[in-house]
């Protein structure tokens, strides 16, 4: 998964478990609500740097692009606000905003993929009950990981195809044209890999090294 | 379920994430993506079920730091920023798309499916992301808010449209939905 | 429906018996009065598009499971044992881009095992020997939809390999392959310990074959040695425009 947005550095931060991070956040995102006062929140937000930057070492450059991606949110909530309660309101609303976007890129920067989707599969353990299995969100990840860029690679293919015989390339038409064949054909894989999967054995119940006795899903 | 559903499931998932590769435009704050699309073939597509569970496997991908969103943005961030509420309900959207496609499956045609699609796909969508603009600041009121959403609606209408026309001959060429009460004899 | 596969004794002499097997979707049947049994170690299946011949794969282990009649795989039915049928009888799909989902080569070899409950150790060893096989070592922790179509086709046949089957089948293993790549598959199969039934468009594959059946219209038309099959198959399709 080279894609993801986590930077590998050897802190404490990064060392921590991906539960208490998210705990964390959690936390801090009551706090920030509860307690809207200027100093509380400024103060959550100056710890908030100091564990990404100070204890997390991570390039300040990448919380600055997690800032630019809500700037415009921080423009007009500042201005509303400003407008309404005066320059105060407007602060701790842009403070508050800052805090949060903040918190939590320091949780997914220090925290492996891995590790959040352990965090999920544990999270979904409880729906064992209703029959859904957890150890299949690693498949279902797996899947769509290995999807994304063959469904990218076939809507290139019919588009390329319709272009060549002078169809629309724009516009409604264009979206139609493409989309129709293109979900026709993706969903025709899906079953395909489906019946691969089965035929490796992933419809089978519980893995055999469990006790018996589990009823059928 | 069976490992098919599993699969359609993350292919719908993979198909919000590549609607996401279509260049957004960006209007204010939020930006005018592809992938509300994806929400809406999602629901009329898999139905309600399915749909619902592919686009919360989508922001579960992106919340653990894929950066599958259309601005190449990720992460957990976007899960608290005051756009978030549009993100919620992304699944739920889906579901409701997916449940009017289930109850009018037998008749279902281009006007079926624009109910659908305006109702899932952008009344639901509207309901729970505009309030949550408001949670944020207290001083931006729902009026405001409801006022600024306003310039998505065109967008927002073309992209049922081109659902509602997909789905529609989707259905003809590979329906995946069930008829309800099949003979349950083929396993 | 009660499934004891870890109880389900397999009797390899009996072979695939298939008995009075149809198969409809909805309306459209796509196979139709099929009763044959095959003892045979090499099969092959050939036919035009849309004969019936995939589904016919498919039932050998249980992917499809008849709407009439039953199909056995050394005396294991699919309809009530299809478990231990699973386990039997090993999958090669035609596109491996379909069959191959997981980040690397090694884990995707992997995915059988873990659902058959292999320890984690046994695992690693098994997929290292099948890996060695296949000339994949080098590429175990690669991603696996960087492989080139050859490779990916190797490696899906690789992950079928490493759960050993006592069977397999292969649906058009080499259509979507150069003639390179079809020859080593081609190798590939006649060298298998297995039993195999291949379906196939590529008639070179059925070289040092036993039988092969041949497939129309949702019927077995005929069912013979390799090369009186083939001339079967050409004059049913010289007929025709």
């Amino acid at each position: 998964m080279t894609l993801a947005l986590y930077v590998p550095v050897a802190s404490p931060v990064h060392r921590a478990p991906a539960g208490v991070k998210l705990l964390a956040l959690i936390a801090v995102s009551v706090v920030v609500f509860a307690v809207p006062t200027l100093p509380v929140v400024g103060g959550v937000l100056v710890a908030v740097l100091l564990t990404g930057l100070g204890i997390a070492r991570l390039p300040a450059a990448l919380l600055g692009r997690q800032v630019r991606a809500v700037v415009w949110w921080l423009l007009a909530l500042a201005v509303v606000t400003g407008v309404v309660g005066g320059v105060a309101s407007a602060a701790l609303v842009v403070l508050r905003l800052l805090t949060l976007v903040l918190a939590a890129a320091v949780v997914t920067a220090t925290t492996r993929v891995t590790e959040l989707v352990a965090v999920v599969e544990w999270l979904c353990s409880p729906l064992r009950v209703v029959g859904v299995r957890p150890a299949r969100i690693g498949l279902l990840i797996a899947m769509t990981l290995r999807f994304i860029p063959l469904v990218a690679e076939r809507a290139e293919r019919i588009r390329d195809a319709q272009a060549a015989r002078g169809g629309a390339v724009r516009g409604i038409r264009a979206w139609t044209t493409t989309a129709v064949p293109l979900l026709v054909q993706v969903l025709q894989m899906a079953h395909t890999t489906a019946e691969a999967l089965d035929a490796r054995g992933a419809d089978d119940d519980a893995p055999p090294a469990r006790p018996p006795g589990r009823g059928r899903r | 379920m069976k490992t098919r559903d599993l699969a359609y499931v993350a292919l719908f998932a993979a198909i919000v994430a590549v609607l996401g590769l279509v260049p957004a435009i960006q209007v204010g704050p939020v930006p005018i993506t592809a992938q509300t699309l994806g929400v809406m073939l999602a629901g009329s597509v898999l139905g309600a079920r399915r749909g619902f569970l592919a686009l919360l496997l989508f922001l579960v991908l992106v919340a653990v730091g894929l950066p599958l969103l259309a601005s190449g943005s990720g992460g957990l961030s976007v899960f608290v920023g005051p756009s978030a509420g549009y993100l919620y309900s992304w699944p739920i959207g889906a579901f409701v798309v997916g449940l009017i496609t289930e109850l009018t499956w037998t008749r279902y045609n281009l006007a079926w499916a624009l109910l659908a699609n305006v109702v899932g796909g952008i009344l639901v969508v509207y309901a729970i992301g505009i309030p949550f603009v408001a949670v944020y600041a207290d001083a931006v009121t729902l009026r405001q808010s409801f006022t600024g959403s306003f310039v998505f609606l065109p967008g927002d209408a073309v992209k049922a449209v081109i659902a509602s026309l997909v789905a529609v001959q989707v259905r003809r060429a590979y329906p995946v939905i069930e008829r309800p009460r099949r003979a349950a004899a083929v396993r | 429906m009660a499934e004891h596969s870890t109880d389900a004794v397999a009797d390899p002499a009996r072979g695939i018996v298939l008995t009075g097997v149809g198969h409809t979707y909805g309306s459209r049947t796509v196979l139709a009065d099929v009763t044959v049994t095959l003892t045979e170690r090499r099969v092959g299946i050939i036919g035009a598009n849309g004969s019936g011949k995939s589904t016919f794969a498919r039932l050998l282990n249980g992917l499809v499971v008849p709407t009439e009649g039953s199909v056995t795989v050394d005396g294991l039915d699919t309809r009530g044992q299809l478990r231990a049928v699973r386990r039997r009888v090993g999958f090669v799909f035609q596109d491996p881009d379909a069959q191959i989902v997981h980040p690397t080569v090694a884990e995707d070899v992997a995915f059988g095992l873990e659902n058959m409950g292999v320890p984690p150790a046994e695992r690693a060893a098994r997929v290292g020997e099948v890996l060695d096989r296949y000339g994949l070592t080098g590429h175990a922790d690669h991603p696996a939809h960087l492989l080139s179509g050859g490779q990916k086709q190797l490696l899906a046949i690789a992950g079928v390999l490493v759960m050993r089957p006592a069977r397999i089948v292969l649906d058009e293993p080499t259509t979507l392959l150069d003639l390179l790549n079809a020859r080593r598959v081609a190798r590939l199969v006649q060298e298998l310990d297995q039993s195999v039934v291949v379906v196939t468009h590529d008639l070179a594959l059925l070289g040092g074959f036993e039988r092969v059946l041949v497939f129309d219209a949702g019927r077995l038309v005929a069912d013979d040695s390799p090369a009186a099959a083939i001339d079967t198959y050409r004059s049913l399709m010289a007929g025709r425009t």
